[in-house]
């Protein structure tokens, strides 16, 4: 699931500056669960846009924007409406957007900003958050990683700056992640693991590596670029 | 005399802290350095304080050393990456720098560019590696150099965390990465300090208590509430309340804290924050 927001209606109004035939683009995922870019919000959206004398050419709901090939034969349906259209304006995350772009010759306007969820969460999302930093420390640290439970992604123990367990940076919301490890490594009895000096993080493992870069996916992505229309 | 030959000679060091201007108007902080002059055996000179940004600190150090003090170049991992970072490191010695504080530095929140991106390539230990690694002439990518520094190394620590325990983990982790001097976060309560100086004996290394002139009972409130690891107890706020002379009453405060806790440390270091005019009256007062 990723969130977003609408973006200041001025904001849209701005992208949309000089142009006067637009198409909607929303999401029936994560979009819709955020109310970004659900039916509702689309036919909102058509509604204040024409208020603001824009002609609205179409529209279609993605069941996931996210999803090129989807993205693609939906356009192919409203294929005359895109065409008159001057931009589209998705309202989706911003995979979404990337994603109509990539299936489409047409300039594309994001109309949500996605909100960090300060690293990847499970598919039933918790409070656990992953980096992918390409060298989990999980070991040293209790199971709790320092890159996203502390603020600073300190490797060595706790700063300066947490008070009564919460962090220096907005403590009315957050834990400091060295003092949640810090618990729990005692209570594991473990406390030797926070004396050791961490490595030295290697940050180029936190870009994807090559062989994610090219996967089987890829390869059908390629080609769905070839058949999507242009 | 350096700041590492005055603690080798078993002297009680005095350091104070001079903050740079948010500007190139450096008069006053220049000033505020020469009242040191003589008084003091290091002048800290901090790193972009409370994530304010403001003239560097390498700078600053250098306009010091160019006067004759001893300055103390206080370095956060905030705003640098390791690339940075060591060549700054490199910058200062060759500018006569010696002395460096290893700090990890606020979030950048609490400045005055909340929306600066927060680096933390590094934090506090692995800076003092580097900095140890540079001194033994290989850069943290195991690269030799030509011609390598030699640096006396500090850190910091705060005895009035609650728990400890984290704190003391941390600085004996900061010993085995090079530091050789703590300077301490503020503490006013004499017999904690004198524990937190007991559990960290073994550790064998100099540590300068630090001390954060009062200026009101606001500023001491102000302080427990929202700046970690330091507790002004209530007696001493209600000496500030009922102070007529505040400015007095602070310094009186500070001396006395001085001597209290000389007996247990081997220096003091003074944040006077804004007041270092005020500084010479606190070492006079607690006659040193
Ligand atoms: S240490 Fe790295 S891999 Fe492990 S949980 Fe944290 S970010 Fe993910
Ligand atoms: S207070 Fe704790 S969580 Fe926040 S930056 Fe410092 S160590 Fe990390």
């Amino acid at each position: 699931m990723l969130v977003s927001e609408l973006k200041p209606f001025e904001d849209i109004l701005e992208y949309l500056d000089g142009e006067k035939n637009v198409f909607l683009v929303g999401c029936k995922g994560c979009a819709e669960a955020c109310q970004t870019g659900g039916e509702a919000q689309v036919l909102e959206m058509k509604q204040k846009l024409e208020e603001e004398e824009k002609a609205i050419t179409g529209y279609t709901i993605i069941d996931f924007a996210c999803e090129k090939a989807l993205v693609a034969s939906k356009l192919r349906g409203h294929w005359s409406e895109v065409m008159d259209a001057d931009s589209l304006l998705v309202m989706s995350c911003g995979i979404g957007v990337q994603a109509t772009s990539a299936v489409i010759d047409k300039v594309v306007h994001p109309a949500c900003n996605t909100i960090s969820l300060g690293g990847a969460v499970g598919t039933w999302p918790g409070s656990e958050r992953c980096r992918q930093c390409g060298d989990c420390v999980l070991d040293l640290t209790a199971g709790i990683c320092p890159l996203t439970a502390c603020t600073k992604g300190l490797l060595n123990g706790p700063c300066g700056g947490a008070k009564d367990g919460k962090c220096e940076f907005e403590p009315e919301v957050r834990d400091c992640g060295w003092h949640l490890i810090y618990e729990r490594l005692k209570k594991l009895g473990q406390l030797d693991k926070m004396r050791e000096i961490a490595p030295l993080k290697d940050r180029s493992k936190m870009q994807p590596p090559k062989h994610l870069r090219s996967t089987i996916m890829w390869a059908l992505e390629q080609e769905e670029r070839e058949v999507a229309p242009r | 005399m350096s700041l590492e030959q005055a603690l080798s000679k078993g002297k009680f060091v005095i350091t104070a802290e001079v903050g740079p201007p948010k500007g190139v108007d450096i008069e006053e902080m220049l000033e505020d350095a020469e009242l040191m002059r003589g008084r003091v055996d290091g002048v800290n000179v901090t790193d972009q304080q409370s994530s304010v940004m403001r003239l560097g600190s390498l700078a600053a150090c250098h306009l010091l050393k160019q006067r004759g003090l001893e300055p103390i170049y206080q370095v956060t991992c905030r705003d640098r990456n390791r690339i940075a970072l060591q060549s700054d490191l490199l910058s200062a010695y060759v500018l006569g720098i010696e002395n460096v504080l290893c700090l990890t530095g606020d979030y950048v929140s609490l400045g005055d560019h909340p929306d600066a991106e927060p680096v933390f390539d590094l934090d506090s230990v692995s800076l003092l590696q580097a900095a140890k690694a540079l001194q033994q002439g290989k850069d943290l990518a195991m690269k030799e150099l030509k011609g390598s520094p030699r640096f006396f190394l500090g850190a910091v620590v705060t005895p009035g965390a609650d728990p400890l325990e984290p704190q003391l983990i941390k600085m004996e982790k900061k010993v085995k990465a090079g530091a050789q001097f703590f300077q301490t976060q503020a503490i006013y309560e004499p017999e904690r300090f004198e524990q937190f100086m007991q559990a960290v004996n073994h550790l064998k290394v100099p540590v300068l208590v630090g001390i954060i002139l009062l200026r009101s009972a606001a500023m001491a409130r102000f302080m427990n509430k929202n700046v970690a690891g330091v507790h002004v107890p209530e007696s001493l706020i209600e000496e500030m309340d009922q102070a007529e002379d505040k400015a007095k009453k602070g310094i009186e405060i500070a001396a006395r804290l001085i001597r209290d806790m000389k007996g247990t440390c081997q220096g003091v270091h003074i944040m006077a924050i804004g007041l270092e005019k005020r500084v010479p009256a606190i070492l006079d007062a607690a006659g040193l």
